[in-house]
């Protein structure tokens, strides 16, 4: 179980963005975070990974108080992090992040694999750069494999796979968490707007203004969620 | 051939006890080896230190070695080898130079090669420079290689210095035919007090030639780089050049790439960065796993390498 216990986050600048969040990530689970932009998610999701430090609170993994610790132990400790962004790089090739992530060296059909997940041939990238010669869908895509090749990652957090990905990759990429939903044995904390993506969730949390506004099971949560698309007033803040 | 030269031929040119094909192993400043093909001939010169290799074209696929290593100090090692290639010829060389010192006195190689290229042929230059020992004898290598190219002749240049090298001075000159093409790709890692002086001039004097000019260098420790290229094109022809560094520690680049365009249709680009590892970077590999320093060494050696 991953758990955030009255978490905050104060800015460089000041400003508080995350106002004591509480959250259960189950094992087996996949778990969508949704709610308006600037409402704190992904800086929930750097606070997981460890790329950002908790101003309050603590954050437990398997009851073990990971709150200290920076992104390296989180990583070997089991969580896997893939970036809204996807970092570039100059010479580092896809098969250098893959064997990273997985930890060994990897043959040929492991690459066409992982890679054959996010809909691309491991032939054609295998040995390309991840630099600014592959396109925005491109790169988000190995970003999604890299995460995948984390073969002892117990708990997957994905900061909006969906950005900047073309509609037949999008197709793909619920297939992949689909599949991941169906393994049961990974956490999955994914972060998105999409319909399609909360539609197979398992948990929903909607996070607004740093703080959680609604959070239960699919069924309860999603209707009241696309009921207040057709309200004039969001239910949301409604509750609030 | 000594045991320090057989450590170094390991290091520069994957020699693992013995060559296939031509060869010619310079040690301390004379010949330990030498071996001719049928189609790739090696000859010492009369008049200076060094060696004519004359390059037939029937030599298809070939490899040729010329290894050069220095194994102790007080040895200042000067030589010349000429490449002549007949046209149509396409053959891979591997020059590689290692320098050891135990002692106080400076152990120096100074490699001048020149590549005369005819009509279509196609070499594969691969050069890699070490320097080993703990003497306190400057390890120095100040290679030159001058480059012709005929028409539609194709010279792939890989040169890589990756440490251990006191001093270099990397001077590289060439000059183009018609639909000529050169392409160089160098790597350099300077560490501790070391210097690197890099220098190339690319003259382009045929229509539609064309030159890649790649340099990937790391600057760590307190060590200094200074890079200049010169791409001149006279003619129709492009040029491209990419000077990119990665400074750690203390380390300084001066970097200054020139441009002259003689012809209203010589299109000539360059792109040139410096500064350190960028902190995202670390971060992405921080998440897999790898530590900081881990990190770092992954993304110097992604750069290194890369195309």
């Amino acid at each position: 179980m991953l758990v955030l216990d009255q978490v905050y986050w104060r800015a460089p600048d000041g400003e508080e963005i995350v106002k004591g969040v509480s959250l259960e990530i189950a094992p087996g689970k996949l778990t969508v975070v949704t709610g308006p932009n600037g409402g704190g998610k992904t800086s929930i999701a750097k606070l997981v990974a460890g790329l950002m430090a908790p101003t309050a609170g603590r954050i437990l993994l398997d009851g073990e108080d990971i709150t200290a610790m920076d992104i390296t132990g989180r990583a070997q400790k089991g969580i896997a992090y893939a970036f809204q962004q996807p970092v570039r790089f100059k010479g580092v090739t896809v098969r250098d992040l893959l064997e990273i992530a997985a930890g060994n060296p990897l043959e040929e059909d492991e690459l066409c694999g992982l890679l054959g997940k996010v809909g691309l041939c491991a032939r054609d990238y295998m040995d390309r750069p991840v630099d600014a010669s592959l396109s925005g869908g491109e790169s988000k895509r190995i970003e999604i494999a890299t995460v995948l090749a984390r073969k002892d990652a117990k708990f997957l957090v994905f900061d909006e796979p969906e950005a900047g990905i073309d509609l037949w990759s999008f197709t793909n990429l619920i297939d992949v968490f689909g599949r991941l939903k169906e393994e049961r044995s990974r956490g999955l904390f994914v972060i998105s707007h999409q319909e399609r993506i909360l539609e197979i969730a398992d948990e929903v949390v909607v996070i607004a203004a740093g703080q959680v506004r609604l959070s239960g099971s699919r069924a309860e949560v999603l209707p009241q969620l696309l009921a207040g698309e057709k309200q004039d007033l969001c239910p949301i803040h409604q509750r609030a | 051939m000594n045991s320090v030269t057989e450590k170094l031929l390991k290091v520069v040119s994957d020699f693992s006890g013995e060559f296939k094909g031509a060869y010619n192993i310079r040690e301390d400043g004379g010949c330990a080896a030498r071996q001719s093909t049928k189609h790739i001939h090696i000859e010492s010169k009369q008049d200076k230190p060094g060696i004519d290799i004359r390059i037939d074209a029937e030599a298809q696929g070939e490899t040729v070695y010329i290894p050069a290593c220095v194994t102790h100090g007080n040895v200042d090692d000067l030589v010349y080898n000429d490449f002549y290639v007949a046209a149509g010829a396409d053959v891979t060389v591997i020059a590689g130079c290692g320098v050891h010192t135990n002692g106080e006195g400076e152990a120096r190689h100074n490699g001048i090669h020149r590549f005369f290229l005819e009509k279509g042929a196609h070499i594969l230059y691969k050069e890699k420079h070490v320097g080993v020992g703990k003497g306190i004898g400057l390890r120095r290598i100040d290679p030159v290689t001058e480059i012709t190219l005929g028409e539609d002749a194709v010279l792939e240049m890989e040169t890589i210095q990756l440490g251990g090298v006191d001093t270099t001075d990397r001077r590289t000159r060439a000059t183009l035919g018609p639909r000529a093409r050169l392409t160089i790709h160098e790597s350099l890692m300077t560490d501790g007090k070391e210097t690197a002086t890099t220098e190339f001039a690319v003259t382009m004097e045929g229509e539609d030639a064309a030159v890649d000019l790649i340099s990937r260098s790391v600057a760590k420790g307190e060590s200094r780089q200074s890079y200049h290229s010169r791409i001149a094109g006279n003619c129709r022809c492009t040029g491209h050049s990419e000077c990119d560094a990665i400074l750690v520690d203390h380390g300084t680049v001066n970097a200054a790439p020139e441009l002259y365009a003689g012809d209203l249709d010589a299109a000539l680009i360059h792109e040139a960065a410096i500064g350190k590892i960028a902190g995202e970077q670390i971060v992405k590999l921080r998440t897999l796993g790898l530590t900081e320093e881990q990190a770092e060494a992954k993304i110097i050696e992604g750069f290194l390498r890369g195309k």
